[in-house]
């Protein structure tokens, strides 16, 4: 018996795990820097090994890849470039978040911008003599109502039926591609391609192209802050979202919540999809989204749901990408070279907040402090 | 017996965070010996039976079993330690039968026995008294049957050192009578009993010794023998309380909410309320007592709304405009429309009354978000509300941004029961208000209630603890699975009584 027991005493624990709920902001806030500053190191060592230049070098070659030469006095337009699809995955990420906060798992932003996107470029074809102000507000309201309705569709059968949202979204996803590769194939008679057409298109502000829709997605941002935070119907989101039970004995109504948020979280993708045909390619095809739907669900949980947040994210997330790729480029790595970097990145800012949450602490060192 | 005590704990200390749920407690337990664990929610009774069994270990201190020094890292080493404990929730699996589940994961000799195991379960329960059918499926079973499965199950691994957390919460006074038997044979037989309660009366009338808890820390030990209520209670608080609730005599009773034979079926088909009729009066406390589980939480929600009938109406008795309005199939907003103060305080707080991650005004704002124009939210009233709520009810609190699940049990309850009488309600129903409470703040709530009954408000409480019940309410209604078994007067009938009527249709029930 005796011997059971001495071998026992290895079963110790040797590191404790509690949770914690009393870290005061600026403390979570110093691990996430300090998470986001490891992830960097090291993503530059991997870098290192990879392309055999200095650290220093991976570093300025990521700056000037997302940003171009304008810190040497060169043009901006790299910025432009890098703003934009900061302010196109931000769009999508502020679209997916009502839905989040409702604990609606949305993964169809990418179909819903689609359909945004395709909805405008139906108009801007199809539509024929009308003034050209009036061709383009009907475009950006029908790619709208189009992302609305392939966010309405799925939220029509959770009210319902119950159904899960996370497939149902995902599977919308691929009949908007299909929808979308069936019309491009009958615009352009055969040619799979569509040509841009300037009929309908967003106008161009300040002799930049991407200036308005960066405008319209800042606006957005805000609008939707002060809707989540001081809204009635974003507390209505807030309540539903923590708990239908809470939600049902107060008197909300859930299904028309449910209903009204995917609504507007259609809504949102569609204008993202927009931006991207009306704003920036005045032509679609089914990688117009590219997949940024997708990255946007992870963005607004990097974002913990709040916009500005997310704005801050998204800017990483896409710094990371372009940065990569140029690095990428110059060294003849793959495509997975990005993903690589994005992921070590990522995987810190997101590990991060298991130290939030829990504390760790090592017993043996505590132990020998006391004996 | 020995003189080695069968467990022996020395300073044990854990702690959570910033927070001690025990600071050096020491406790003995010898063979043939009940203890009791006494202390309110929150002084850390469940931590150290969670130590003993492996499910935390501790910080500091040392566990000794017949004089070893003993590492219990995991369940495992308890039971190789032969201790076993019964938790509050049963972890048994539903289609299987007892013997099954008593048998479940355990590594035997030899192939799977079942007739041998049958046998080693029957032997046990002639043994001890125990009136279990090893053949019944969990689900047919009632509670207490349930819970002496439990039992069992641990005495068949051979635990000698039992501990039980909270095995009366969910028996009638027949059944924990029953069980007290079983607990006492079972003490003769030589084994250790820990039992976890804060029942004064039940740990009177069982335990040969007594150990308090409070707020973590370890207090003292006392032979029950050499002890009384007012002295448990003192060591438990920490100082001299008073258990009386002041009832006063109903004053202009008149019918507020008229129950007429309502019919309910649940989601999975059962019908949970059958031909359900009652008056709950203005000027009175009505509570409902019954077994858990026989109806209480459905007939609530379906007065508030929250549950669909199947026939009946529930007519409520305007005193503004005098008429008579039926709430029988209105959502909780057409209800409030009507002009019908009805505030419910159900039982699954932070599931439904509140929302835990909220803070306490956003959760003041539950009831009144929808008022005032504009679609933006009007802060000021409801955080005014909080704060009063705050200073009124003594709430513990940080501060009024504090989210709600952070606070302890009595705080949440307070904050949830401050709301609900902020809309000066005409009906008040409350499902379990003091379930996990600390004595004092139980009192506090004891107190509202009765404030609202003298403010002419029909209260309807659902209680489980009879004495508080017959100490509380004016009238009873007792139900007994779905159906209604009587209605007494609070100020004559006994607990007894009151426990038959709860196990009366029981039988009925089940052939029909």
């Amino acid at each position: 018996m005796a011997d059971v027991m001495t071998k026992k005493h290895t079963h110790e624990p040797a590191i404790t795990i509690a949770k914690r709920d009393d870290l005061v902001w600026w403390k979570a806030w110093l691990i996430r820097l300090a998470a986001i500053l490891i992830g960097f190191l090291l993503m530059g060592f991997v870098s290192m090994m990879l392309t055999k230049v200095s650290l220093g070098e991976v570093f300025s070659m990521m700056i000037r890849g997302a940003f171009g030469r304008l810190f040497e006095g060169g043009k901006a337009t790299m910025l432009w470039k890098f703003l934009q699809e900061t302010a196109i995955l931000l769009c999508l990420t502020l679209a997916v978040t009502p839905a989040f906060k409702m604990k609606f798992w949305n993964c169809g932003a990418e179909g819903q911008a689609l359909m945004g996107g395709l909805g405008a470029m139906i108009c801007m074809l199809e539509l024929d003599g009308v003034t050209p102000w009036l061709h383009t507000v009907l475009a950006v309201v029908l790619g709208i109502v189009f992302g609305a309705v392939w966010g309405l569709i799925p939220a029509l059968f959770k009210a319902w039926y119950g159904t899960n949202e996370t497939l149902f979204t995902l599977m919308m996803n691929y009949v908007a591609t299909q929808l979308v590769a069936y019309y491009v194939l009958i615009a352009s008679k055969g040619l799979t391609v569509i040509r841009p057409v300037e009929t309908g298109a967003l106008p161009v502000l300040g002799n930049q192209k991407f200036l308005l829709n960066i405008l319209v997605v800042a606006v957005t941002m805000v609008v939707l802050y002060f809707y989540l935070k001081y809204s009635k119907q974003g507390y209505e989101i807030a309540v539903v979202g923590e708990s239908q039970n809470t939600a049902r004995y107060i008197g909300i109504n859930v299904k028309k919540v449910i209903i009204r948020t995917m609504v507007i979280s259609g809504a949102i993708a569609g204008l993202a999809g927009v931006l991207l045909v009306a704003g920036t390619d005045h032509s679609i095809n089914t990688h117009t989204v590219g997949g940024l739907g997708f990255t946007a669900i992870m963005v607004s949980w990097l974002g913990l749901f709040n916009p500005y947040i997310m704005a801050a994210m998204s800017a990483l997330v896409v710094f990371l990408n372009i940065g990569a790729a140029k690095v990428a480029d110059t060294f003849f790595l793959n495509s997975s070279y990005a993903d690589i970097v994005a992921g070590v990145v990522i995987l810190f800012v997101v590990g991060c907040e298991f130290f939030i949450r829990y504390s760790v602490k090592f017993r043996h060192t505590k132990k020998e402090a006391r004996s | 017996m020995s003189t080695v005590p069968a467990i022996e704990l020395q300073n044990i200390t854990k702690t959570f965070g910033s927070v001690v749920a025990n600071k050096s407690v020491s406790l003995t337990v010898n063979r043939g010996e009940i203890l009791s664990i006494l202390g309110e929610n929150g002084s850390g009774k469940t931590t150290l039976m969670n130590m003993i069994s492996g499910i935390y270990f501790p910080d500091e201190g040392q566990i000794f079993i017949d004089g070893e020094e003993a590492v219990i890292a995991s369940p495992k080493d308890a039971f190789d330690y032969k201790i076993g404990m019964i938790h509050q929730h049963f972890k048994l699996v539903d289609v299987f039968t007892a013997t099954e589940n008593i048998v479940l994961g355990l590594k035997e000799e030899g192939r799977y026995n079942l007739k041998a195991a049958q046998k080693k379960v029957q032997d046990i329960c002639e043994r001890y008294g125990f009136d279990v059918d090893p053949k019944k499926k969990i689900y047919t079973m009632s509670v207490s049957e349930k819970q002496t499965v439990e039992i069992v199950k641990v005495l068949y691994r051979g635990a000698d050192i039992l501990i039980l957390d909270e095995p009366t919460a969910v028996l009638t006074p027949q059944e924990t009578q029953k069980l007290f038997a079983v607990l006492r044979r079972m003490r003769d037989d030589g084994k250790a009993i820990i039992i976890i309660t804060h029942k004064l009366h039940e740990v009177l009338s069982l335990s040969d010794k007594v150990a308090v808890l409070r707020k973590g820390e370890y207090v003292g030990t006392v032979n029950t023998a050499e002890t009384n209520e007012s002295e448990l209670t003192e060591m438990m608080v920490g100082k001299k309380i008073s258990l009386n609730i002041e009832r006063s005599e109903p004053q202009n009773v008149t019918p507020r909410l008229e129950v007429h034979h309502i019919d309910c079926t649940n989601r999975e088909g059962v019908l949970v309320l059958d031909d359900v009729s009652f008056t709950a009066n203005a000027g009175e406390i009505l509570g409902i007592a019954g077994i858990a589980g026989s109806g209480q939480r459905e007939l609530l929600e379906a007065i508030a709304g929250l549950q669909k009938l199947d026939s009946g109406a529930v007519l409520y008795n305007n005193p503004q405009t005098g008429n008579m309005d039926n709430l029988c199939s209105k959502t909780p907003l057409q209800i409030r429309e009507l002009g019908v103060r009805l505030s419910f305080v159900p039982e699954d707080r932070l599931g439904m009354g509140l929302v835990g991650n909220m803070d306490i005004i956003d959760n003041m704002m539950l009831r009144s978000y929808t008022k005032g124009k504009g679609m933006f939210l009007e802060r000021k009233a409801p955080k005014d509300l909080a704060e009063h709520i705050i200073e009124d009810l003594e709430v513990v609190t940080p501060s009024a941004t504090t989210p709600v699940r952070r606070l302890s049990g009595g705080n949440v309850q307070k904050v949830l029961v401050g709301r609900e009488i902020a809309a000066s309600p005409t009906v008040l129903m409350a499902a379990y208000p003091v379930r996990g409470l600390d004595i004092n703040s139980s009192y506090t709530i004891y107190n509202l209630l009765n404030d609202q009954k003298e403010r002419g408000v029909a209260v309807i409480f659902v209680g489980e603890d009879l004495d508080v019940l017959l100490e509380l309410c004016d009238r009873i209604l007792v139900i007994g699975s779905g159906r209604v078994t009587g209605v007494v007067d609070a100020r004559t009938a006994t607990k007894e009584e009151i426990g038959l009527l709860m196990t009366k249709t029981e039988g009925d029930a089940q052939h029909g």
